[in-house]
């Protein structure tokens, strides 16, 4: 117990163990060193931190009851003309790898040599810029080659996503963007207990038939019963069994599947 | 009453040293928001932190009614969103918190680069808060096609096929990723376990260390 007190003996140990005390420490500076009035932690310093994400906090609710978190139809493996997209923070990759120089033959260089090569640095960097220098503008390279990857994948960013919603413009008008209008509507379950929902699936996205959704773009609600009543081009006539005050509910709800653009065909 | 049992616990436990290291310290007033609003700059650090808390909470929530299989996955997030109280609110959360936390990450990185608050002695604590943002990152992409809609489908299999075009180890990746041959089943359990389980477990274990290595360490001075 008494050894670590016997300064004479080479090796010193960390208190009863046989854990040997080192000599050379980085021991934090002592908050006293710094400039100014520093605080406690706890409570001070913790409580502006609190009101610091309070703000954030409500700014962020806001934002969750604003917008409601999208969720498209069901995956269909079999669905050919999905336009792929990755969240927005892989964009810049994926943008990357459109480059001639860095797809086909070459795609190595997208996969593989560029984020290397940019991640591998970044998480070096504190062994590459070495110096003690600490201030943004006495550190010109350092500072200069972030800024121009930060443009670099800003700018990747923005026209991968530009391309997307263009592409997305050029898609023929179908069920991939439409959303379903009131689906709480009891007139979704009488559309559900009927023949309807065999051709024109369970979430108006169309099977054997077309997808419904945004179909009050192009008919009123007298349209849409003459043509359960009549049927129109492979759809049979009278395929609505149910009560005529059903039938009325019903194609007054499928009128209100609005898209908010106009049609262009007509009818 | 409140004393005599923090006194008894101390007694036994000595709770004292471990309150004193992580919670009474000395915070320095150039990153204190309160003296220099410039500080700011120095919150989003504990916001990251902040919104990741928001994100296991609301995941937690989720967890009590998503269905990890290809038959169910869908539909259970259309009914917890369409039909549970509040389920909207829970999933936007978790939703729109995705980005919030990869925008805070991104600030905070941004932030200490610019500082050069990664110099000596801080290297490690780096590296520690450059593996956070991977495994953040991951987070991410295993999220993205838990919904399994066409969007998170379709993105994961592109994902997946940039992956596998990797050189050498990419198809090893990719059967890895999707536990089989195609984006299916396999997948979807795999993805659900690695955004619940595997990474979240890394990211609290990094996150641990990244605390620890600041109290040790201190915060760094001002420029």
């Amino acid at each position: 117990m008494a050894h670590h007190h016997d300064n004479d003996k080479e090796i010193h140990y960390v208190g009863d163990s046989r854990v040997v005390q080192k000599t050379e420490r980085l021991v934090p500076k002592d908050y006293s060193e710094f400039p100014g009035k520093t605080e406690a932690f706890f409570p001070n310093f913790l409580l502006k931190e609190w009101m610091v994400a309070v703000v954030v906090l409500v700014g962020f609710m806001a934002l969750v009851m604003a917008e409601e978190p999208p969720l498209g139809a069901q995956a269909d493996p079999t669905n050919t003309g999905f336009l792929p997209v990755p969240d927005w923070y892989f964009l810049f990759l994926y943008e990357l790898l459109k480059f001639k120089w860095a797809s086909g033959p070459y795609v190595v260089v997208g996969t593989v040599i560029v984020p290397m090569l940019a991640f591998g640095s970044l998480f070096l960097v504190p062994w590459l810029d070495t110096g003690k220098e600490r201030r943004p503008m006495k550190r010109p390279v350092t500072i200069g080659i972030m800024f121009l990857a930060l443009i670099g994948s800003v700018v990747l960013t923005w026209v991968a996503w530009d391309e997307h919603e263009k592409q997305l413009a050029s898609l023929p008008k179908g069920e991939a963007e439409a959303k379903i209008v009131d689906q709480k509507d009891p007139a979704f379950d009488i559309y559900k207990n009927n023949a309807c929902v065999n051709c024109h699936g369970q979430k108006l996205e169309g099977l054997q038939g077309p997808p419904l959704r945004g179909v009050g773009d192009a008919y009123t609600p007298d349209e849409i019963i003459s043509i359960m009543n009549e049927g129109k081009g492979k759809m049979p006539a009278g395929m609505f069994q149910g009560t005529a005050l059903e039938k009325e509910q019903l194609a007054d709800w499928l009128a209100k599947q609005k898209t908010g653009r106009k049609m262009s065909e007509e009818q | 009453m409140l004393k005599n049992t923090y006194e008894w616990l101390d007694k036994r436990l000595d709770i004292t040293p471990m309150w004193r290291d992580i919670a009474d310290h000395e915070v320095p007033e150039h990153v204190n928001p309160a003296h220099h609003f410039s500080a700011f700059i120095y919150c989003f650090g504990g916001l990251t932190f902040f919104i990741v808390v928001i994100q296991i909470l609301s995941g937690m929530f989720l967890a009590l009614y998503y269905v990890p299989d290809i038959q169910n996955a869908w539909k259970s997030v259309d009914y917890l969103q369409n039909e549970i109280a509040f389920g909207q609110i829970v999933r936007g959360m978790h939703h729109w918190g995705a980005s919030v936390s990869i925008v805070m990450l991104f600030l905070h990185t941004l932030r200490v680069f610019f500082t050069g608050s990664y110099k000596h002695p801080r290297e490690f604590n780096w590296v520690i808060g450059m593996s956070i943002f991977f495994v953040m990152l991951g987070l991410g992409f295993t999220g993205y096609l838990l919904p399994w809609d066409n969007k998170a489908y379709f993105a994961t299999k592109v994902g997946i096929q940039i992956a596998a075009s990797v050189p050498v180890i990419g198809s090893a990746i990719a059967t890895f990723l999707q536990g089989g041959e195609i984006v299916g089943a396999q997948t979807l359990a795999r993805f659900f376990a690695l955004h619940v389980f595997f990474l979240p477990a890394i990211l609290l274990l990094l996150l641990g260390v990244h605390f620890v290595l600041i109290r040790r360490q201190g915060i760094s001075g001002p420029l």
